[in-house]
């Protein structure tokens, strides 16, 4: 399923990253997401639930809806 | 022989506190023809004597090249400076916290084929968190030395020296083996793979960063948290920067006054007391505005709550086409557009960076305050509106709104035309909690302080001296219309005429081009006050108010909510965009909006009072 899918609060495996725009796919690597690494949805922006503040590992990550779609997670 | 050491690693990591630990602080910003991107460079001596120049790479997460930031460090570490040249070693600051997320980009630089010592930076940090690292094991597994470093302290960079000797003294071009290959997705894999093996325990996140967050981000409460940070912010620029800056423009004067003293009444003596005094003091007035507002992004930035700022205001200032990062270099333009457009830095994404720059100018800066002051005061009655707000309170708050929402327009219609391009992705960390360094805080005030000072000792002090000599000569001139400044007074007033600007206004703004609140003075000369400064204020207001209409004064009301009237703005925006293009299209787009609005509200009040 989607990581945007995710209940807040619950942590999830990344399964798999991907986008049309290869740059996302590149930019969300190198900030540090890849397979089997733990994730969890912290916090939502105050606006329309955007941005989301992700738990990647022991990092925080800030993406946007049209990132964060981009990253598939198995319970 | 000198060695050249690059610095390298991701936002975050402790890169510049290591850099300011290793050299001393003592840093040049070093600039590189056509490349926007600033780094620092600092010299230090191993201990066996090897002197190195250490080059401090932007921040970045991997090397796809896909941002301005992403280039500058790779052609830098292949050699394509020409002002640096090929490093001879680089530095790869890891933060020990984040090894397992952050480790793939220690194996895509190996591939650049460099000699390089790996930096598990912030162990202390790491280890009181609970996770520990076999340091050897990653050595082993990585192929390179690896030294772990603590934030602050000594200990760690005394290894980190031994070892830069260590590579030095062996082959430096023969000392690696080179690439695997260059697919993300697999050095991701090889990386986890080895992280495994090295991270004996692991912690999750942080505790109190989770505790903090819970409220700061929290939808309710993170914008009230903010909405009070930033009111104590604009409260220290405005509130607390005022005895300092009275005891700056004292001091100014008084060294006016001793100088003419000294010098007499000579064409000289007023060269360098009406000229260069009055001139260069007028903008050093700002310094404390400058550094205060400077000590507290600094401290936002390094404590980690400024990614929660942005965070919070990504939606809204997306809206308007700009980034969450941009919430930063313009509230800086509050107190002045310079720093503003200095710490766009922070934008990552080019054109999103180059539409904040050119939007800055619309903040109201601190130094049209004195000029919303005066006519406010003279034509503004003081009555209350709706019962509780005074008139003249929510004329200057109108013109505070006025400023902003045009930004907001401008950044809108520029992102579809000039800054035109696929909208930046926010991609952002939010680090873990952390107590500032207080000596990377002081190296950073310092620095911004100099750097302005020094635009002061410059940029300013050149043209006061050349509007000077406009309203001085020529020598036979016995009043100011007569002088250079009133001839091209004349001129402007035909242009500025339909907008309702009279002659007066018209001679005043000559100075005023260089810097906004020259114009209060200019306009006391012209209707020429006698007194000091404390009488001008009051006396110029009652005579304004007899020799202009109402429409005249709204108008240049609306007037100094546009016109770039700053050179200093405009040299900035031409050094961080390293181009005359844009300072130009600034000034243009900025004089027709300008004239436009004081045009508009002319017509428009003539008809309604």
């Amino acid at each position: 399923m989607e990581l945007l899918n995710l209940e807040k609060g619950k942590s999830a495996i990344v399964s798999g990253i991907n986008a049309k725009d290869e740059t996302i796919i590149a930019k969300l690597r190198e900030i540090g997401f890849a397979e089997g690494d733990e994730v969890e949805i912290m916090h939502y922006g105050p606006i329309a639930k955007t941005p989301i503040c992700i738990r990647l590992n022991r990092t925080l990550i800030a993406l946007r809806p049209e990132e964060a779609c981009a990253i598939e997670v198995e319970a | 022989m000198k060695y050249k050491v690059a610095l390298i690693g991701a936002p975050n990591c402790g890169k510049s506190t290591l850099f300011n630990g290793l050299t001393g602080g003592r840093a040049k910003t070093a600039n590189y023809a056509g490349v926007t991107v600033e780094t620092k460079k600092g010299i230090f001596e191993t201990h066996a004597g090897h002197d190195i120049e250490l080059y401090d790479l932007p921040g970045i997460y991997g090397l796809t090249a896909r941002s301005q930031d992403e280039k500058v460090a790779i052609d830098m570490l292949n050699g394509e400076m020409k002002e640096v040249g090929r490093p001879h070693l680089m530095l790869v600051v890891i933060d020990a916290s984040n090894l397992r997320t952050h480790l793939h980009s220690a194996l895509q630089l190996r591939e650049m084929g460099l000699p390089m010592i790996v930096v598990l930076n912030m162990i202390d940090i790491a280890t009181r968190d609970g996770i520990e690292i076999n340091v050897g094991e990653l050595s082993n597994q990585l192929g390179v030395p690896v030294v772990a470093s603590r934030a602050t302290r000594k200990e760690g960079r005394e290894e980190l020296l031994n070892q830069i000797d260590k590579l030095l003294i062996c082959d430096l071009e023969t000392a690696l083996a080179k690439s695997v290959h260059d697919n993300l997705a697999l050095l991701q894999k090889d990386a986890r793979k080895i992280a495994s093996i090295v991270i004996e325990k692991e912690a999750s996140l942080n505790v109190i960063t989770r505790k903090i967050d819970d409220i700061v981000l929290n939808p309710f409460l993170g914008p009230l948290v903010l909405a009070l940070v930033l009111f104590l912010m604009f409260q220290a620029v405005f509130t607390w920067a005022t005895p300092f800056m009275d005891a700056i423009s004292y001091l100014v004067e008084a060294l006016g006054r001793n100088v003419r003293n000294i010098l007499g009444k000579s064409l000289f003596s007023q060269l360098i007391v009406d000229g260069i005094i009055a001139g260069v003091g007028a903008v050093l007035v700002f310094l404390p505005q400058i550094v205060i507002l400077f000590a507290f992004i600094i401290i936002l930035e390094a404590s980690g709550y400024m990614s929660r700022a942005a965070f919070l205001m990504d939606e809204i200032m997306r809206r308007a086409g700009l980034n969450g990062r941009a919430f930063i270099p313009l509230l800086s333009s509050f107190a002045c557009a310079i720093p503003g457009i200095m710490s766009a830095r922070v934008i990552e994404h080019e054109r999103d960076r180059l539409t904040t720059i050119l939007i800055a100018p619309l903040m109201t800066c601190s130094a049209r305050l004195p000029v919303y002051t005066l006519i406010i005061a003279a034509f503004i009655p003081n009555k209350p509106v709706f019962g509780f707000i005074g008139l003249q309170g929510l004329v200057m708050f109108c013109l505070y709104l006025s400023g902003i929402i045009s930004a907001f327009i401008v950044a809108f219609v520029l992102k579809r035309t000039m800054t035109h391009g696929a909208s930046q992705a926010l991609i952002m960390e939010l680090p873990s909690y952390k107590l500032p360094n207080a000596r990377d805080f002081f190296l950073g005030i310092y620095m911004a302080a100099k750097s302005f000072v020094r635009r002061a000792g410059t940029v300013i002090l050149w043209t006061s001296v050349i509007l000077w000599g406009l309203s001085r000569f020529p020598l036979s001139a016995t009043n100011l219309r007569e002088t250079f400044a009133g001839k091209i007074g004349a001129i402007l007033e035909k242009v500025l005429a339909p907008i309702g600007f009279n002659l007066e206004i018209s001679i005043a703004l000559v100075p005023g081009l260089a810097a906004r609140e020259v114009a209060v003075g200019a306009l006391g000369t012209i209707y020429s006050i006698q007194g000091g400064d404390a009488n001008l204020e009051t006396g110029l207001a009652q005579t304004l108010q007899h020799a202009w209409s109402l429409p005249t004064a709204l108008a240049f009301l609306a007037w100094y909510v546009f016109a770039p009237q700053c050179f200093a703005t405009l040299a900035t925006i031409r050094r961080e965009t390293n181009s005359w293009k844009w300072p130009v299209f600034a000034f243009c787009y900025l004089i027709i909006l300008a004239y436009i609005a004081a045009g508009a509200t002319y017509y428009i009040s003539k008809i309604w009072f």
